[in-house]
């Protein structure tokens, strides 16, 4: 809105950099690939017991290569959360704070694609969308709606240190219940059903493998990718609002020029200096 | 940051910050983005009333706020009783029981009866303890009595601490006991303000505190302020009214979030 | 400065005070707790052996509901008029003030849990087995409930969307009390063969963990930027 070009630091109109840019072709380029190996390339899990039946996840286990990636950099998301809240309460950089946020709201898009697919995976290989008694599909639920009240009540307006310092309070305490909440649903149910270690339980063929890889690698481009612009949308706001300060303050001075006719008649009181000593 | 050097400019950092209770150099508060304060200077000594008069939302609120510690100091300089504003943390804002802040809505609980507000804001205080004992002739160790103050202030037969603030603010001794949510607006501001008194604040701050009185009234709250300002304390009153004593009293007019100028 | 014991009697005792002369949490919060019982009577259809085996969790959801009012309420108080500005000019330690608004809300749940205690007997056919349980896993969790809820309860005070963004934010904090509150009283109530007792420790590490957070982030959290 206003001209900033001659301000001391420019505000850029784009959050793209060349090294982003490259970033982003090779991320888009990974996901091409990971389509391809997860459809085509890697085969569908079955296996023959002894007595000849054939068991398996069959097509299903193609859903793991998006889900086990995205709830793996959904923790890691909630983990930089967390520290960039910690970080932020300490130093007070707010650059730390715009991490923390940005981390969260790719978290939660991680996380809701984890619960997703992990929904649709239940539904052919558990017979059942939603299982109660599985501790870690309860827990990442838990951490999602406790994450999801954090981005609300960072979307209300507030004052934006006071937000920052409430926020990271929020993320540190949201993250300190997880292994209570952890704990908790393990004794409670006392059995779980999740894939213990679905590495070692899969009859594991090499494309199998590959393409877990590839799916982990193309989430982190992505996080990565994600993180980065989120960031700097984040700083770039800020930036713009700073910036606006100066104009902001003009403009609230200006207001005395306007206003102060009912108070006081007088004239040209506008333009005295700002240090108005009350005394004399 | 070009914004904190904008509004730092110029100033006068002749007279040393210490002689006043308020002093503030090219203020700036920022309420989300939006500069409540845009640049205030003021100064007030210890014993002097100052009248701050302005349009609405010219800042006023915002300036006893900055004073009371309440809000935080964006750019400029600022002290208050001696004590740096810029500092940060509640530990390094000890200062702020110093001061009495009387705000534009009053800050009582609606189903405590008027008496029972002051004797709370007198218990928060730590005050209680020390007029108890001052009240017993300054003899007794009163060290397990103070926990019975809210309770007992009425049974040394003296009129209590709080009574004799609310009888000062002239509110009728049947009122005491009343809750003060049926008590009228104007009722309400005196014992508002009699809980702002109770603490014997240093620096006053106060937010149109005849609003919604009479003619009685206000002569009592310009009788009381006058007094607190006889004995040392210093006084801000931002208000619209013309009362017997603010006729001859410093005037500051805040617009823009500025003072614009000084009647001596 | 006071002492912060004498701090922590005084906000706790005010609020009690004006609970006592306003009834709010008695006259309002306690009968909408008992008619959450009444309701879940209704949409289980009566069937009074599905009462009786969730009793315990239906107390708990019921306490939890009626919790967010209370802490609502504990917060409406002082924010009708910014009053914790006042705790702050008069140089109060905001351990004090966590300490005393959470001693507040814990008694009141307290009286809540009783309520609803004979609720679920005479509702829902309950039958107690292990009283010592019961009283200590209920005051553990209104423990737990009353400091979350007062950490909670300022931040979202601080808000113009309070009463809709509180529930939000306590509620999946408070999932590791229902779960170990509900188990510790369906051994009981002997609605569920478990060990009530193990769960005490749980209850007792969440209110551990939530009065030391409480007590350590209040300070910030009353200030202002």
């Amino acid at each position: 809105m206003a001209e900033n070009t001659n301000s001391p630091t420019s505000i850029p109109d784009n959050t793209s950099s060349p090294t982003t840019r490259i970033l982003g072709w090779v991320t888009l380029a990974g996901l091409a690939l990971l389509v391809i190996f997860a459809f085509f390339v890697s085969p569908e899990d079955s296996r023959q017991t002894a007595d000849g039946t054939i068991i398996g996840q069959f097509d299903a286990v193609r859903l793991l290569y998006i889900h086990v990636p995205s709830a793996v950099f959904a923790y890691v998301s909630f983990s930089i959360t967390g520290l960039g809240s910690i970080i932020y309460l300490w130093r007070r950089t707010r650059w730390w704070d715009h991490v923390a946020h940005a981390s969260a709201e790719i978290g939660v898009i991680f996380c809701g694609i984890t619960l997703l697919t992990g929904i649709i995976w239940g539904r052919p290989v558990w017979n059942t969308w939603w299982e109660w008694g599985d501790v870690r599909l309860v827990t990442t639920l838990l951490l999602f709606l406790i994450f999801v009240g954090y981005l609300a009540f960072r979307a209300v307006p507030n004052e934006p240190h006071r937000q920052a310092r409430n926020a990271s309070i929020l993320a540190i305490v949201g993250a300190l219940n997880i292994p209570v909440v952890n704990r908790s649903v393990e004794w409670w149910e006392n059995r779980t059903l999740h894939q213990r270690s679905t590495l070692a339980d899969l009859k594991i063929e090499d494309e199998t493998l590959l393409t877990l890889m590839i799916g982990f690698a193309v989430f982190a481009l992505l996080f990565l990718w994600l993180l980065v612009h989120r960031f700097r949308v984040a700083w770039l706001s800020k930036e713009a609002a700073e910036a606006g300060l100066e104009q902001a303050l003009a403009e609230r001075r200006a207001e005395a020029s306007s206003s102060s006719g009912a108070e006081v008649s007088g004239s040209s009181r506008a333009e005295a200096s700002s240090s108005v000593e009350a005394r004399s | 940051m070009s914004a904190r050097s904008l509004v730092s400019e110029g100033f006068d950092s002749l007279k040393l910050a210490m002689d006043y209770a308020v002093s503030l150099r090219s203020a700036v508060v920022l309420l989300g983005r939006f500069p409540a304060l845009s640049g205030a200077d003021i100064s007030v000594e210890r014993g002097e009333i100052v009248v701050v008069r302005g349009a609405n939302g010219a800042g006023k609120t915002t300036l006893l706020r900055l004073c009371a510690g309440l809000v935080a100091l964006y750019a400029g300089e600022g002290e208050v009783l001696g004590y740096d504003l810029r500092e940060a943390g509640s530990a390094a804002k000890d200062w702020r029981s110093r001061v009495g802040f009387l705000g534009h809505e009053t800050r009582l609980y609606g189903d405590l009866t008027a008496k029972e507000n002051v004797e709370f804001a007198l218990a928060l205080s730590g005050r209680a303890a020390l007029s108890a004992r001052a009240q017993r002739g300054g003899g007794l160790r009163g060290g397990g009595q103070r926990g019975r103050e809210l309770r007992h202030s009425t049974a040394t037969g003296s009129p209590s601490v709080a009574a004799s603030a609310l009888e000062r603010l002239e509110l009728p001794e049947r009122l005491h006991h009343e809750r003060v949510s049926r008590l009228s607006a104007g009722q309400q501001r005196r014992v508002a303000l009699a809980c702002v008194s109770v603490r014997h604040p240093e620096l006053w701050l106060l937010d149109e505190p005849h609003a919604s009185l009479d003619a009685d009234g206000r002569e009592c709250v310009d009788d009381v302020i006058a007094e607190a300002a006889a004995a040392g304390a210093a006084v801000i009153v931002v208000t619209h009214e013309q009362g017997k004593v603010f006729d001859n009293l410093r005037t500051a007019t805040l617009a823009g979030g500025r003072f614009m100028e000084a009647l001596p | 400065m006071i002492a912060p014991l004498r701090a922590v009697a005084l906000i706790a005792g005010k609020d009690l005070r004006i609970e006592l002369r306003s009834r709010v949490v008695f006259n309002h919060v306690l009968p909408f707790a008992v008619l959450v019982l009444i309701l879940f009577g209704f949409a289980l259809d009566a069937d009074s052996d599905a009462l009786s085996s969730f009793a315990p969790g239906l107390f708990w959801v019921a306490v939890l509901l009626a919790a967010l009012l209370a802490i609502g309420r504990s917060f409406a108080l002082e924010r009708a008029d910014g009053a914790l500005d006042s705790f702050r000019l008069a140089n109060i330690s905001p351990v004090a003030v966590f300490a005393g608004k959470a001693l507040a809300v814990f008694v009141q749940l307290l009286v809540l849990e009783v309520v609803l205690g004979i609720g679920i007997v005479v509702f829902y056919g309950a039958s107690l087995e292990k009283p010592g349980l019961l009283v200590v896993a209920g005051v553990l969790a209104a423990a737990g409930i009353a400091s979350a809820g007062t950490l909670y309860g300022v931040v979202a005070s601080q808000l113009a969307v309070r009463e809709t963004i509180l529930p939000l934010l306590l509620l999946p904090v408070l999932a590791p009390v229902l779960i170990g509150a509900t188990r510790a009283f369906g051994d009981a109530f002997g609605t569920v063969a478990v060990n009530g007792w193990s769960w005490l420790g749980l209850l007792g590490a969440f209110a551990l963990v939530y009065t030391t957070f409480g007590a350590l982030v209040f300070g910030p959290l009353l200030e202002e930027g």
